[in-house]
């Protein structure tokens, strides 16, 4: 259904120019990705300022790569992933942040912030909403079941056929997006995740051919679900959106556990940010907005809710205990060494990346 | 022919070549273009540089739909689907839209409407509800496993019986409807004559009834097949990535990989296709039609 509705609503886009609503002030339009945000934020910000939020979602990089590039989408706020953004920002899609509109910039997290500086230098054009891994969600239950001794903290999961072929019965989905697979692909074979070598993409490539016929599904959000009702035991996901999972199975009370773990291998850090479309009808009301999610309390109630961390140095105190203390959200230092980010391919690369991904979903 | 009756005809015309003929060379103009990373993100095959019109074509997205062996895959497999759910849906179809033609002329409407009344709700929900219908943990395994039919769930959502499923499920109606109408307009003096002469129910069915309703089943059978070609909803929701299907690939092109130029020459290939197997189609019709006047 999502991805209908953005289709309808791309097409939308593209043949009348307007993504939701018209040019009055008094409407921002976000864009962020599916079950990222605690939705009584929403109300409140609307209470707080009078500003009405045209809320719409995606669930990959790419589909909100297509309708920016497009143009005119009518969004005021989107919240790209670090590498994808910075490919946009050299395509000229972003406008610069205006510092004196948005006085809570002083609490963004100084360290994510210099980290962000890589991908958009100066700070110029995003601040960082959230953060997190992508790793191993499963079903504690089934895992066992099939495998006793199962490799549950490991890329071996994934990427070793001999192990994740147990679990192909019982539902097997990973996220469709050639980035974050062919990373952790390379990593599994010990090469450099962020390699931008043919050579070592075909390996990856290969890598993943060999699983193929284990997976039963690529979709990046369908998983929370899925996982959290027993439908997928495996899934090579979002941190916060498994968490999510484990939390939905819990309220469900159907004997679904569901565990998250980083790959003691290393994973990908990532980071989404706000940043404003340099055709938003509503920059204004984009400041205002963004603003508003910068204040600790907001940052808190969101991470609660979703269980990413944020990039708000003051909002760890409102943080819940059992968010903030669990490791495979904030990782501890230790962890943290082991974690790698990518950078934005070259267009010439991309084109043959987003081949062999095509090839890899349909299997030949 | 009349000042009023040209513009009738020039008014569609003009239509035509507004929201079909120039839209249609945009297209062509795109398949023939390279993926930059700009807004449009295509580089445009004509530019106006300094000595005037410069043509800059690229053949290498068509070049990749025949060297790559995915589309060429893609296309067969949606045929076969198509045409599988097109046979399934006839052989669903034909008896109900008997039972509708032979029918109580005052009951013949409101089974009509039935038909018709699946129409009234989304087709997406309905295309979602099958989800909840079909997966491992859903509605029909429950039912079987309780009953202790089966021992293990069996997988249906994403495979291409789930595709089938849907498409017959969703297109039924655009078969029922002609066939209805054609077995309906079949005068009953036909059958009784081949009672008469000694034919039997199967084969007055089978050598008088379907022979006279061969123009229904001809039009059930492509309201169904066409779009369940390009079908892309069915396929994303209730397929697999082992079910790869043209509209599915069209839709990754452009969304996926945001290659708009790729997408676009598969558009193109796929009008020509399409209009290649109507124009056949049409030659095939005058010439039986020919034959039978």
């Amino acid at each position: 259904m999502r991805t209908w509705s953005l289709l309808g609503r791309t097409l939308a886009a593209l043949l009348f120019g307007i993504g939701a609503a018209g040019a009055q002030d008094k409407v921002v339009n976000v864009y962020n990705w599916t079950d990222y945000i605690d939705p009584a934020v929403l109300e409140d910000f609307t209470k707080e300022t009078g500003i009405k939020v045209v809320y719409d979602t995606y669930d990959s990089n790419e589909v909100l790569e297509t309708k920016l590039m497009a143009g005119k989408t009518g969004y005021d706020v989107v919240v790209p992933t670090s590498y994808a953004m910075a490919r946009q920002l050299q395509a000229g899609v972003y406008r610069k942040l205006d510092r004196a509109k948005l006085p809570n910039l002083r609490h963004a997290s100084p360290t994510l912030q210099d980290r962000m500086n890589r991908y958009d230098p100066g700070n110029e054009h995003a601040v960082v909403y959230m953060w997190g891994t992508t790793g191993i969600g499963y079903n504690a239950g089934k895992i066992a079941e099939r495998m006793k001794d199962a490799p549950t903290g490991s890329l071996r999961m994934i990427f070793d056929p001999e192990v994740v072929k147990n679990f192909a019965d019982c539902g097997v989905n990973l996220l469709d997006d050639p980035a974050d697979l062919f990373s952790a692909a390379l990593k599994y074979l010990s090469l450099d995740p962020d390699s931008k070598k043919v050579e070592d993409l075909q390996k990856a490539e290969a890598a993943l051919m060999a699983i193929r016929p284990y997976i039963r599904k690529f979709h990046s959000s369908q998983y929370i679900e899925d996982l959290a009702n027993g439908d997928t035991c495996l899934a090579f996901g979002f941190s916060g959106d498994i968490v999510q999972a484990k939390a939905r199975a819990e309220e469900a009370k159907k004997g679904v556990e569901v565990v998250y773990k980083i790959p003691r291998e290393g994973a990908q850090m990532w980071f989404d940010s706000f940043v404003i479309p340099k055709d938003a009808p509503h920059p204004d009301a984009a400041h205002a907005f963004i603003d508003f999610m910068l204040r600790p309390d907001i940052a808190a109630r969101c991470t609660n809710a979703i269980a990413y961390p944020n990039g708000n140095k003051d909002a760890d105190a409102l943080v819940k205990a059992e968010i903030k203390e669990d490791a495979e959200i904030y990782p501890p230092a230790e962890r943290l060494a082991t974690l790698y980010t990518i950078s934005p391919f070259p267009q010439r690369l991309q084109t043959q990346l987003n081949r062999m991904w095509t090839r890899v979903k349909a299997g030949r | 022919m009349s000042a009023g009756s040209r513009l009738a005809l020039l008014l569609p015309a003009f239509w035509l070549l507004l929201f079909v003929g120039a839209p249609l060379l945009i297209v062509l103009e795109i398949s023939f273009s390279e993926v930059i990373s700009a807004i449009p993100p295509y580089a445009p095959v004509l530019r106006w540089g300094e000595e005037g019109l410069r043509i800059a074509l690229n053949p290498e997205n068509y070049a990749l739909l025949i060297g790559d062996d995915l589309y060429i895959h893609s296309l067969l497999s949606s045929i076969r689907i198509a045409a599988t759910s097109t046979f399934l849906a006839l052989l669903v179809g034909l008896p109900i839209a008997h039972g509708i033609a032979r029918a109580a002329p005052r009951h013949r409407p409101w089974l009509l409407l039935l038909v018709i009344l699946p129409f009234w709700t989304s087709f997406l929900i309905r295309v979602y509800a099958w989800i909840g219908i079909l997966k491992t943990e859903g509605i029909l395994n429950t039912v079987l496993l309780t009953a202790g039919l089966i021992r293990e769930p069996f997988v249906i959502l994403t495979t291409e019986w789930a595709v089938h499923l849907g498409i017959v499920y969703a297109y039924l109606p655009f078969m029922v409807l002609p066939l209805a109408v054609a077995l309906e307009r079949i005068d009953p003096a036909f059958r009784e004559a081949a009672a008469d002469l000694g034919a039997r129910g199967w084969s007055i069915f089978f050598r008088v009834t379907l022979p006279l309703a061969r123009t229904g089943i001809a039009a059930g059978c492509l309201l169904v097949f066409i779009p369940a070609v390009g079908e892309f909803v069915i396929p994303d929701l209730l397929g697999g990535p082992g079910t790869p299907m043209i509209g599915k690939a069209m839709w990754t092109e452009f969304f996926g990989n945001r290659d708009w130029p790729v997408a676009s020459a598969l558009a193109i290939v796929m009008l020509v296709l399409a209009a290649g197997g109507i124009l056949a189609l049409d030659r095939v019709q005058r010439r039986s039609g020919e034959g039978l006047s």
